[in-house]
């Protein structure tokens, strides 16, 4: 499964200099043509479109383009403000303060003001949306002393860096008087008919078909947006949305929503461009997690023997192409704000060393060079999780572990690990969003409730961990919350509860007749204002 | 009269067998881990477990299993279907909104393998052992053989990409709004290939089948008589060997009226229909049990009255099949 060449370069460019050339300047010449009509591929289909109740890139992709958010990043990956023009928080950190944008519309019609941020932010983003509850944890008010100011208060500091680093996902404003004394929030007919400030209306939604949404005549931003329409097609089938994609029929497919050899063949026609530019912003990693409830597994050796008995660039190369690269630890490469400069222990492919480690850790081969069995639950998002839990199993089958894969659909899965513990081995992804203490940081903090999926469920609990976590999470100084996340990174590869060995970016594919495309760290999610289609 | 006892008696016969489908399907699907708020959270890429508790309250799937199953048998023999976990829409709504792509793909796939299977079945029992016959053999063998899926996407690969003659998914055209006919043919020219390849599997069915029969009924002494009165071989075929060869596969589009939904599963993927196949193939996933368990009633109730059909048409084509005895 070689990518080619051009594929190569596209992607370590992206990577590597991803902020030094920004996209849009290879274009800067052009005047954008007005109209057109950009069809998008729609893998999987939500149960409701509105981001600020829902965390996910399946309700960005549609609802980022018609809700906005108070902050986003630019082309650099800096905050940059939307809804919001400037911010400022107090010298304690238990502060913030905004000012809005003026001038700004709902689609319906009526103004923003900062009635609706203080109703999103205590009624939505503290009370429903995933991640927002932990973030917003500690908010006990909003205050709103005229129509443009919203001031956030704060029970414990929160580190202005961070929320401005989490509001470009877990930041979006919902419409005050669509949603207030209308009974049920989740139950909102809005949430699947979205009312924003956007530069697009929502028009229809036709479940398993497409969603429509128009150009908005009045959005705010001059002379934005260029498209006419766009349309999100429903296609579950990665293979036909390939098809679909070369017939012409979609100019955009996000998230690695198809298959590594379909994007492969595709980078090779001159139609389109594939590459990670774009979702620098939506880095993730492979996993392997251990259940600490089992003997084996508890002890360190165990699993460092497991991290060692694995050859991860051979399976880089072999089955994923050139689009991931060897992880380093819980915060990726392309985090430039947490990156540590010293990652600590990492685990080379080294079969002597893990059967060493597993003899010295007292679990000597049996009969047939068997020391123990493991059940692998390999997540069922994408198929580079299938087949490195075959190669989990292989490899591990050389240093004598027996290794069972136990496949299952995304809530058997949850289910399985996340409530009822019952997994030895569990591999999947992790998202990383752009600061440890959104999502990140809850993989390894102990006491988190049975159930919750995406936290820590392994059983493992280390006061030292939880003192680092609990600190860089209410640190206002910039320069120790950076080091603090270092501490982090190099317990987590200390004493491995949750190994991260691939480091990959989401990879899209792009009709070339796009342009400004791909030019902010999470331009899939973002409000595609000043995209425009090419003759 | 004797129309209507029938139809009655079969109706009162089937709603047991509708009841047992139904607890079947709701007691396999226990089975499976995880519920629709596992599903959700799943979908939504986290969040914690309070929530995920109230939304457990919210879907009713607090109570104990037989209380759910109690429930939902209350609600249908009142005729509700009941509420959609993951569209938010009564069931009902969602079926209905998805049920013209699926009977326009089953009721155009059926005619067209049926017709081309009769047609090419009678051709090459006319012609047995020679080429025609071969060739038509050959050809049926090697659609029967192959998967529906790899066929769909290889029709997508020529007649989409390369000849640019047929869209390559979806149900219509809604880049651009058309009305009244433009718009029909829109969908027409939408439905050509995912027909085509639902078609094929079948049409391989029937040709054999037709063949075999047609053979089978040459043979027969009526046949012979017919021919020693002197009647012309075409009167021959149409009027006394293709009437007594139909009834095999009259019998055959009643039993796969019902696989021939399962198979819309796979050319709805590959071709993205918003048909039934795949609004059940998701309810699966995302654990929607008043989905799946209303597409299992609704689907039973299509075979059900597809098979009721065909006993009529079978009292039509041979009269000694009373409907009494």
């Amino acid at each position: 499964m070689d990518m080619t060449r051009r594929a190569a370069l596209l992607t370590s460019a992206a990577i590597a200099s991803s902020v030094a050339f920004p996209m849009r300047s290879l274009f800067a010449q052009e005047t954008p043509r007005k109209g057109g009509v950009f069809t998008v591929h729609y893998g999987a289909e939500q149960r409701q479109l509105n981001p600020s109740l829902q965390a996910s890139t399946g309700v960005y992709i549609i609802g980022g383009k018609i809700q906005e958010q108070l902050v986003d990043l630019d082309e650099a990956g800096k905050p940059v403000g939307v809804l919001a023009t400037s911010w400022e928080a107090a010298p304690d950190g238990k502060t913030i303060t905004f000012k809005l944008r003026d001038g700004v519309k709902w689609h319906d019609g009526r103004p923003f003001t900062s009635a609706d941020v203080q109703f999103t932010a205590m009624e939505m983003w503290k009370k429903i949306l995933n991640y927002g509850t932990t973030l917003q944890l500690f908010l006990t008010a909003v205050d709103t002393p005229d129509p443009l100011t919203a001031v956030f208060r704060y029970e414990r500091p929160m580190p202005l860096n961070l929320l401005l680093r989490a509001l470009p996902d877990l930041g979006y404003i919902s419409p005050r008087h669509i949603y207030e004394g209308k009974g049920d929030i989740r139950q909102n007919p809005a949430n699947l008919a979205p009312i924003g400030t956007g530069p697009f209306k929502f028009v229809t939604y036709e479940r398993g078909q497409h969603v429509i949404a128009d150009r908005n005549a009045d959005y705010w931003r001059p002379n934005a947006p260029h498209l006419d329409r766009i349309v999100w097609r429903v296609v579950t089938d990665r293979s036909a949305a390939a098809a679909q994609m070369e017939a012409g029929q979609i100019h955009y497919s996000p998230f690695s929503g198809l298959t590594i050899s379909d994007a492969a063949r595709l980078g090779k026609d001159k139609r389109f461009i594939v590459s990670t530019k774009g979702n620098e912003g939506n880095a993730r990693t492979n996993t392997i997690e251990f259940n600490f409830r089992r003997k084996e597994l508890a002890d360190i050796r165990v699993r460092r023997a497991i991290a060692h008995a694995l050859d991860i660039p051979f399976f880089i190369e072999n089955f994923l192409g050139d689009f991931a690269k060897r992880g380093t630890g819980p915060v990726p490469s392309v985090s430039t704000d947490f990156y540590p400069a010293d990652n600590g222990p990492q685990y080379p492919f080294d079969k002597k060393r893990a059967a060493a480690l597993l003899d010295e850790a007292g679990f000597k081969a049996g009969a047939g060079g068997t020391r123990f069995s493991l059940r692998l639950l390999p997540a069922p998002w994408g198929e580079d999780i299938t087949l490195f839990a075959t190669f989990i199993q292989q490899s591990l089958a050389d240093v004598g572990i027996r290794v069972e894969v136990v496949r299952t659909d995304g809530g058997g899965f949850l289910k399985q690990v996340y409530d009822e513990h019952a997994f030895d081995l569990a591999t999947g992804w992790h998202q990383y969003r752009n600061d440890p203490a959104v999502s990140t940081t809850v993989w390894y903090r102990s006491g988190q409730p049975k159930g919750a999926p995406w936290t820590n469920q392994w059983g493992w609990t280390d006061e030292t961990m939880d003192k680092i976590i609990d600190d860089a999470a209410t640190e206002v100084d910039v320069a120790k919350r950076k080091a603090l996340y270092g501490d982090f990174v190099r317990r987590a590869n200390t004493e491995l509860p949750i190994w991260t060995p691939i480091e990959q970016i989401f990879l899209t594919a792009i009709s070339a007749k796009a342009r400004n495309h791909s030019n902010t760290p999470r331009w899939g999610s973002s409000s595609w204002h000043d995209l425009w289609l090419a003759e | 009269m004797r129309i209507l006892t029938l139809a009655g008696r079969r109706l009162a016969a089937s709603i047991p067998t509708l009841f047992l489908i139904l607890i079947g399907v709701f007691v396999l699907l226990q089975f499976a881990p995880g519920d629709t708020v596992d599903a959700l959270m799943a979908q939504m890429g986290g969040g914690d477990a309070e929530t995920a508790k109230q939304l457990r309250q919210y879907y009713g799937l607090d109570v104990s299993a037989w209380a759910q199953l109690g429930n939902y048998l209350w609600r249908l023999v009142r005729l509700d279907l009941g509420f959609s976990a993951i569209y938010g829409k009564p069931v009902a709504t969602v079926i209905a909104e998805r049920l013209p792509a699926t009977i326009l793909l089953m009721t155009a796939s059926l005619s067209l393998a049926f017709f081309f299977g009769l047609i090419f079945g009678v051709i090459a029992a006319r012609g047995v052992n020679r080429w025609p016959d071969t060739l038509i053999s050959t050809l049926g063998l090697v659609f029967y053989a192959m998967p529906t899926f790899w066929f769909g996407l290889m029709a997508i690969v020529v007649f989409s990409i390369y000849l640019q003659w047929l869209p390559a998914g979806g149900f219509e055209d809604i880049t651009v709004a058309r009305t009244g006919f433009a718009r029909t043919l829109d969908i027409a020219s939408h439905l050509v290939l995912p027909t085509l390849t639902l078609a094929l599997f079948y049409m391989a069915i029937y040709l054999r089948i037709m063949r075999g029969s047609m053979l089978e009924v040459l043979t027969l002494d009526f046949v012979r008589t017919a021919r020693a009165k002197g009647m012309d071989e075409t009167r021959v075929v149409v009027r006394h060997v293709l009437r007594n060869a139909l009834l095999p596969m009259v019998t055959l589009i009643g039993l796969q009226a019902g696989t021939m939904l399962g198979g819309s599963v796979v050319v709805e993927s590959v071709f993205s229909l918003p048909g039934l196949g795949r609004l059940a193939y998701e309810s699966v996933i995302q654990r929607d049990l008043n989905t799946l368990l209303g597409i299992v009633f609704v689907s039973a109730l299509l075979v059900i009255t597809v098979n009721f059909i065909v006993d009529l048409l079978y009292a039509r084509l041979d009269p000694r099949i009373t409907t009494g005895s």
